[in-house]
This record gives C-alpha cells, structure tokens and sequence, in this order.
C-alpha cells in the first residue's frame, strides 16, 4: 500500500490496520486498538497544547500587553516556562483539608479535564479527521461542557471551606446562567444545517459561513461560551481579589494544575468549536483535496478566535456578578430566543420572497441587532433622565 | 452505536491522563503533614464558625429558572434538526412554543425573580 | 455473551449500587454524589438502547441542571454536612421482606409477557432520520404536536409557580419600591 501524500491520516490509519490485521487479531479487536491510539493521542495533544503551549502563549501575550517583558529566561523566549511550572507543581506537597471529602476532592480535577478533553472527540480537524461524528454531536458537546460545571461544584463542596463553596454556587450559577444562550445559539447553526452532527454542520458551510448568515447567534454563542468558561471578563470565579481564588482555594499541587490546564483547554475548545460551527472548520480553498490544508485552515481559524479571545480578556475589567445575571437573563437569553425566531421565520420566507437566502439572512440579523440596539438605547435614556432628574429634586429640596 | 465506542475510549483515557500527574505528585512530593498546614484557609486567620454559610434562595431560583429553559432548548433541538423539511405551520409551531416560554421568562422579568439581592 | 450483553450487565450494576447507596448514605451531599453516578449510569443505559439522543439529553437535563438543582435544594436544609441519623429504623426486615415479595410477584407477572420473555428486537427506526422523524412528529398535527404545546404550557406554569412560592415576602417588595 503506497503512502498517499494527499491524504495522509486515512494512510496513516490503513497502514497501521494491515499492521495489526497481520499479525492475526481480529478485526473488531483491530477497529478498538485504532480508536485508543487515536484516543490517546487526542488527549494527549489536547493536554500538551493547553498546558505547555497555550499557558505560555497566555503569559507572553498579557505580559507584552501591559508593557513588560514576560517569562524570557527558562529557554528562548521563555518556552519552557511551563514546563518547569509543571515540575514545581508536581514537587509541592499534596494537601488535602482536614474535613474534606477525601474521594471527591480528588475526583474533581480529574472531571474537569475529562469535560474538556471530551469535547474533542466531535470536533472535525480535516475533512475526513474526527474522532466519531456522533449524529448528536451538538448536544454532546453541550453534555460534555456541564460535566465540567458539575466538576467544579464538586471541588468546591468537597473542600470543606466556607470560601471554596462560596465560590463553587457563584460559579455554578455563572456556568449555569450562561448556558442556556449558549444552547439555544447553537439551535441556529443546526436549523441552517439540518443536522446536529459537527461533521454534516461543516459540510453545510460550503456554501456560506454561518458566521454571515447568523452573525447575531455568532456573536450570542461567542460571547456566552466564554461566559461559560469562565473567562475575563466574566472571571468573578476566580477573582484573587475577591474571594481567594473561589472553589479552587484548597487545591494545591497537580490537583490545581488540573484544573489550570482544564479551563485553558477549554478556552481552546471554545475557540475550535467557534472556528468549527460558525467559521466553516476545515473549509476552505483546496482543502477536499489535501485534507492536510484543511487542518491548517482548522488551525488557522481556531488561532485567531483564541487571539481574539486572549485580547478581550486582557483588555476589559472584571464584571460583577448582578450586572453579569442580569446581563444573561435580561439580555441574552431574549436576544437568543428571538434570533432562533427570526432565523425560523427567515429561512421559511426566502424562497416565497424570492431573495437569495444568504441575504435574507443578513437583512434579518441585521434588523434584529437594530432592534436589541434601539431597546438598549431607550433603557439607557430611561436611566439617564432618571439620574439627571434626582438632583434637581434635591436641589429644590436643600434649597430652603 | 459503534459511534460511542470513541467515546467510551476517550473519556476513561482523560481521566487517566489527569490522574497521571496527580498520581505522580503523590509518589514523589514530601508529605510532613502538621496542624497548621491541614487547617482550613480563612485569609490568613483562625476559621470562625460551622463550615457552612447560610445559603441564599436566589442561588435556588436561579438554578430553577435554568432547569426550565434547559428543558425548552433540548425540546428545541428536534424540531431544529427538521427544520428544513417543515411546512410553515410547522414552523410556526415551534415558534408559539419559542413565545410561551418567552412569556414565562417576561413574567419572572416583571417579578423581579431575575435580581440577585 | 456478547459484549452488549456484558455492558449491560455492568452499566446496570453500577446504576443499582449507585441508587442503593442514595438511599442509604448518612450524609446528604454524598447520597447526591451518588444519584450523580446512578444518572450516568442510566444515560449509558441509553446508549445501549441505541437511543443515543435521550442519553445525550439525560446528561444535559438530568446531571447538568437537575443534579445541580438538588444539590442546592440540599444546601439550603441546615446541618447538610452533618450525618442526619440512623438510617434504618427497628422494623426494617418487614420493609425488606416486603419489598422482597412484592419484587419476587412483579418478575413472575412480568415473565408471562411474550414480548419480555426472549430478546428484544432491535428498533424499528433508521438511525439517519431519526432526529429529523423525532422532530417532525412533534409538531406533525396527526401526531404530537398537542403534548408538544402542552409541555411548554407545563413549563410556564411551573416557572410561574415556582416564583411564587419561592419569592422574598412583600416586605421587602415594600422596600424595593422605594427607589
């Protein structure tokens, strides 16, 4: 069997079948040896990525935005920074909490990493590059992503510590509050494409990135995963400031590294599957082809949505935590609910009006934003001209 | 259901992939427990009190709210997925189940059930 | 034995011990722990079932927001981290006799079912359409779109009356009026 330059993960995975089929296992047992190498190395790249590559990318890129230097002297440019922060971690003493739930307090991180390496196994690399393209693949990955909100509750209640379960229901009830505009934006892409399979919601941006024709649920999914995972500037969960860190105030050693490297995988995994249900994933010019363009289209597009990301985090402040439910409640989640309303209606009306559907589309989001715009605007004048109405009443009322 | 066989591979394969480390640490950091160091961090001072705060009902209401709007999106999502093969009425029916829930959620709106006091 | 056979076996196992120890943990934040489990383990059964959408839902539903939902609902009881008593009072070998008959009676009436005797079939349903016939039937108007309206109405209801038996007293409405 010759190598096939243009398409090497399927040869990849041809040759290493008639490997095993050689040597005279069965071919079920061949089929299960495949898909725990290809386990393996998913969570293993997912794990090497977020802890050593994206932690450092972390340090530098705020390091360089607020005008110092950054970690510069373990390696060039500091690149083995993480490393030996993953060394120190592992020598640290291992503290467990008098009082604490001994079981559960150690299950926690492992949860943690387990919701954000699972969200993988759905995300398409290249055209023919997922681990399975479940038919409920959405879902999952909204299954997955409350596995880890679970996780964290976990450690906050088993640390036996008032600051840490503090910190746990505050998180829990972010995470909980921001998942529903999450759901119900990611109802958008799986109307427009008539599947809830990641791998059948790329295919159908063939013909148009979602991002164009739903920029509204673009911007509802962006904006609430990010929320959900606890990213600046909805980081209350973990404000040091504030309440210590918040559930992880026990957690010291690789327990805490756990679950480090668990919420900057998943603020990678909400930059992948961004690029992967919004931004068209692997397509791209070329890329049907040599399946390995697609992975670099892939990389491309996750990079950029993890830039844009890591700039918003550190440029804006922190949110407190009623401006951020209220924000959730009040405003996101009618703008979801109307942005899947509008989707419905449009996507009906195109063909009766005649209009190519990728412009129905806009022209809808478009009003629609218009519309959310003028209603925020006629609150802010409402609160206005109650501010400015208040001191003229006292002045009146000091005057005499 | 061969699909879900990744699955149930990936997911055991995370958990041992964190365990890994922790197990690591737990081979080869020190262990000199004392009082001090097992004590529960209340910033720096002694811990006052039951290791349990009074616990606001907002946090319930909240998490009520949540489980009902989780349910109308997972109801949501067979309908999405037919989608494209619905006849308008048909549409129109997920719509009005769209405004009944958003009918509920103006009511908590005006209820004040939203405020985190 | 197949291997459906044997996961079977094994998931409905974890399930049963999970539930059992639910129901007899002393302390209330490890009986939810356990219904965790015991949730997940019913969700695996799902799978089993090739009814892979109600397991994904199960996962979202059930663990992701009514676990949590009952976690708080057992933090707002005092004394949750304390151990609440014994759990078995002096008569429980009644409970357990009885329980012992009544499950004995229902395996024998159950038994003489034809359908139950041997194997199941497999589903009747294509697993390509199946979300696409799922979604269609339920606002299908031969079909289900009546429960559909239906559970929505529930919905509403039950947020409605949850708010109002859960709000703070007027009191201090009074004193949010104020401003």
């Amino acid at each position: 069997m010759d190598f096939n330059f243009q398409d090497p993960f399927t040869s990849i995975g041809e040759l290493l079948r008639g490997l095993l089929l050689g040597w005279g296992l069965a071919p079920g047992l061949v089929s299960l040896i495949l898909m725990l190498l290809g386990a393996l190395v998913l969570a293993g790249f997912a794990m090497t990525l977020a802890g050593v590559f994206l932690t450092w990318l972390d340090r530098k890129l705020a390091a360089r935005i607020q005008d110092r230097l950054g970690p510069n002297r373990v390696g060039p440019f500091g690149i083995f920074q993480p490393i030996a922060d993953a060394i120190k971690l592992i020598t640290k003493e291992d503290i467990i909490p008098e009082g604490a739930e001994r079981a559960i307090f150690k299950l926690a991180p492992m949860l943690a990493v387990m919701s954000a390496v699972g969200i993988w196994a759905v995300v398409p690399f290249a055209p023919r590059l997922i681990g399975t393209d479940l038919n409920v693949g959405v879902l999952y990955i909204v299954a997955v992503g409350a596995i880890g909100t679970l996780s964290i509750m976990m450690g906050g209640m088993a640390s036996n510590n008032k600051y840490a379960m503090l910190g746990a229901f505050r998180t829990v009830a972010q995470m909980v509050a921001y998942e529903i505009p999450m759901v119900i934006a990611l109802l958008v892409p799986t109307m427009l494409a008539g599947t809830m399979g990641v791998g059948g919601i790329v295919e159908a941006q063939r013909g148009g990135w979602f991002i164009v024709l739903a920029p509204v649920a673009t911007l509802l999914f962006f904006v609430s995963a990010m929320a959900e995972a606890g990213r600046a500037p909805f980081d209350l969960l973990e404000a040091e400031s504030e309440i210590v860190a918040g559930y992880n105030v026990e957690y010291s050693g690789m327990k805490f590294g756990m679950f480090y490297v668990a919420e900057f995988l998943h603020g990678v995994t909400i930059a992948a599957l961004t690029a992967t249900l919004f931004l068209g994933g692997w397509l791209g010019p070329g890329a049907q082809q040599f399946p390995l363009l697609g992975l670099v289209y892939f990389a491309i597009k996750t990079a950029f949505v993890y830039l844009v990301i890591s700039l918003i985090r550190f440029s804006m402040p922190r949110i407190r935590i009623d401006h951020l439910l209220a924000f959730n409640w009040k405003l996101l989640t009618p703008l979801a609910l109307a942005a899947v309303i509008v989707t419905a209606i449009a996507d009906k009306l195109a063909p009766a009006l005649g209009w190519n559907r990728a412009v129905v589309h806009l022209t809808a989001n478009i009003l629609l934003a218009w519309a959310t715009f003028e209603a925020l605007r006629a609150y802010a004048r409402g609160i206005r001209q109650r501010v400015e109405v208040q001191p003229a009443a006292v002045e009146t009322g000091g005057a005499d | 259901m061969e699909q879900w066989a990744f699955v149930a591979l990936l997911l055991p394969v995370a958990l041992m992939i964190a365990a890994l480390p922790m197990a690591i640490q737990r081979l080869i950091a020190p262990r000199k427990p004392n009082a001090m160091k097992l004590s529960t961090y209340e910033c720096g001072i002694e811990t006052v009190g039951d290791t349990w705060v009074q616990f606001k009902v907002q946090y319930y209401i909240f998490a009520l709210i949540f489980v009902i709007f989780d349910i109308e999106a997972v109801f949501l999502f067979p309908w999405a997925v037919a989608y494209g093969k619905l006849a308008l009425y048909m549409v129109l029916e997920g719509v009005m189940f769209i405004l009944i829930l958003a009918a509920g959620l103006v009511y908590l709106w005006r209820k004040g059930a939203l405020e985190w006091i | 034995m197949t291997l459906v056979q044997i996961l079977f076996l094994l998931f409905g196992l974890v399930t049963l011990l999970a539930s059992l120890m639910v129901v007899t943990s002393p302390k209330l934040v490890h009986a939810a722990f356990w219904l965790i489990l015991a949730l997940a383990g019913v969700a695996a059964l799902f799978i089993l079932l090739e009814a892979t959408f109600l397991a994904v839902v199960q996962v979202v539903v059930y663990i992701g927001a009514i676990a949590i939902l009952i976690i708080f609902a057992v933090m707002l009881t005092r004394r949750v981290m304390h151990d609440t008593g014994p759990q078995v009072n002096r008569s429980w070998w009644v409970a357990l006799l009885v329980s012992l008959v009544l499950f004995g009676g229902l395996v024998l009436m159950l038994a003489q079912v034809p359908a139950l005797a041997g194997t199941p079939a497999p589903l009747m349903v294509d697993q390509e359409t199946l979300l696409e016939d799922l979604g269609r039937a339920l606002v299908d108007a031969d079909r289900y779109v009546l429960p559909f309206e239906l559970a929505s109405v529930l919905l509403m209801a039950s947020m409605i009356g949850a708010i109002f038996v859960a709000r703070p007293p007027s009191g201090s409405e009074e004193r949010s009026g104020e401003r």
